[in-house]
């Protein structure tokens, strides 16, 4: 009897490239060292090199104190109203149907695709000093919160458009059988599904706003913005004091990170 | 459910009214004060040696970061795909940082590394190589922004694809750099080219970090969005008599943007025709 079928000879070739490849991992790893990792680390040794005690006072003083107030209290606004608006506009973009919807959807994406300094100037042209309908709000909160909604428009649709879609109409369907009406549907049975997707949107949200410096260069005026103070504090030289409340924001950014993460959210890229 | 036709008419209305009283109108305004005063004067402001010099440099940039980030984007995804143990989740929380750090914290980061008095300027300044306040830096800082959409893009299309076809190409005695090329490749194209998109989009329009690491020179070191910001800041100290100047500028970058947020809804539109 023979033995069992000879192996061929044949050298079988490595099936991936990359995965488990050392140089291509250990090229990418380089690449995120030199150009994210080191980078940001230096900021948050520099925040704290003249000591704690120095760290403290430039976090505390009262400007950078009120621009992270200002800035923290803008951006909770702007998640929350763009989660209530977010979900209508995701409503609307999914359950209804009319002419142009295809092209209102493309233009969510617009904030993405738009500069941010051409967003503000776009701002303070029909709502500043220049204003063709006689608005004028430019160098206020009321513009600065307008410009963060521009910005984080797409969060707020875009988290939860994909799951309305999802979304089974038969526990609905059941509902109304039943004898329930819209709001009724809408408060039991559509929202709580809905609720962590818009939790996640309202997240992202805050995250891109408490970060924000283009849209607002151009429009925030004396309003304290924490990027602002951060820039205007390179700009005089006193990287310190920038570093200082760099770090502050980047552990605020972290924290909103992981707590995206945690409820399986995607900060960048679709599903 | 479905909604009464007076409901689901003021959802509607408040939704389209939303986006116009936020997006549209602005932009349009922009785009109404830049012709305001004739074509000629706009055309004027977009011609400027300066302008011309700034539209230059932000393609410039872009041509060299994007494919940069497109590289790095697809050596990632395999990584993250096909690697074993917490590698490709470390690398994805990695990946969220330069969406999450704001733009002048990024800046900021750039210089105190490759600054005059940076943590390698043992490397660079001392040699005289000029990387923040140059070119060099904007590009890093460019690179930093764009980073991660092509490997966000790429990864769920690369996950979904699996490895059968590779396999069966190493079967049949291809080397890894032939089932790279002619495999995994083309069937990842659409993730590729939409994250491309995305990262020229982002490329082009930053302002926060490059305005940190520039030298702000007029005509040297400008990208378009840097225009923008100076010839604004002219009109304020009365420098320069006219916001067309600005809007010019603005609108310039606009309409590129505009163009990639198309060509964003053509490849969005493949992409998920493919899936």
């Amino acid at each position: 009897m023979r033995g069992p079928a000879r192996r061929p000879a044949r050298k079988i070739a490595r099936t991936t490239v990359g995965g488990d490849n050392p140089l291509t991992l250990g090229l990418v790893v380089l690449y995120l060292s030199l150009i994210v990792l080191i980078p940001l680390a230096a900021v948050a040794v520099k925040g704290v090199s003249s000591g704690l005690g120095s760290f403290w006072s430039s976090v505390t003083n009262t400007l950078s104190l009120r621009a992270l107030g200002i800035t923290l209290l803008m951006s909770l606004i702007v998640a929350a109203i763009g989660a209530v608006m977010g979900t209508l506009v995701a409503w609307v973009l999914v359950r209804d149907r009319f002419p142009g919807q295809r092209l209102l959807g493309t233009l969510i994406d617009l904030p993405f695709a738009l500069p941010s300094i051409v967003a503000g100037l776009t701002l303070v042209a029909l709502y500043g000093p220049d204003s063709p309908v006689g608005i004028n709000i430019a160098y206020t909160r009321g513009s600065t919160l307008l410009a963060l909604m521009f910005v984080a428009l797409p969060f707020g649709v875009r988290a939860v458009q994909p799951v309305l879609m999802e979304l089974d109409l038969e526990a609905e369907e059941a509902a109304a059988s039943l004898g329930a009406g819209s709001a009724t549907i809408f408060r039991r049975i559509v929202l709580p599904a809905l609720t962590p997707a818009i939790i996640s949107g309202a997240a992202l949200a805050f995250a891109r706003s408490v970060g924000e410096f283009g849209a607002l260069a151009l429009i925030a005026g004396k309003v304290p913005i924490a990027s602002i103070v951060i820039f205007d504090d390179i700009e005089s030289g006193d990287t310190q004091s920038a570093a200082a409340l760099s770090l502050v924001l980047m552990i605020i950014s972290l924290v909103m990170l992981v707590a995206i993460r945690r409820t399986g959210g995607r900060v960048v890229g679709t599903h | 459910m479905t909604l009464r036709r007076p409901a689901r008419l003021s959802l509607r209305v408040l939704a389209i009214a939303y986006i116009t009283i936020l997006l549209l109108a602005p932009l349009f305004v922009v785009f109404w004060r830049t012709f305001e005063h004739g074509f000629g004067d706009a055309f004027d402001w977009m011609t400027t040696p300066a302008a011309v010099s700034a539209l230059w440099l932000t393609l410039i940039i872009a041509v060299i970061a994007v494919p940069c980030n497109t590289i790095f984007g697809i050596a990632c995804a395999m990584i993250t795909v096909r690697s074993h143990g917490r590698l490709g989740r470390w690398l994805d929380a990695v990946l969220d940082l330069p969406f999450i750090v704001s733009p002048v914290v990024i800046g900021l980061a750039l210089l105190l590394v490759y600054g005059q008095t940076g943590w390698f300027s043992a490397l660079f300044a001392d040699n005289g190589i000029k990387i923040i306040y140059a070119v060099p830096g904007m590009v890093l800082a460019t690179i930093f922004v764009s980073l991660p959409f092509v490997a966000r893009e790429v990864t769920p299309v690369l996950r979904e694809i699996g490895d059968d076809q590779e396999q069966a190409a190493a079967t049949l005695g291809a080397s890894s750099w032939q089932t790279f090329w002619r495999i995994t490749l083309p069937s990842i194209r659409w993730g590729v080219a939409y994250g491309v998109v995305l990262s020229t989009a982002r490329a082009l329009g930053e302002i926060g970090a490059v305005l940190v690491v520039s030298s702000n020179v007029a005509g040297q070191t400008l990208t378009l969005p840097l225009l923008v910001y100076q010839r604004n800041e002219q009109v304020g100290t009365g420098e320069s008599q006219l916001l067309t100047s600005v809007y010019a500028a603005a609108t310039e970058l606009a309409v590129i943007s505009l163009v990639v947020l198309a060509v964003m809804m053509a490849f969005g539109s493949r992409r998920s025709s493919r899936k």
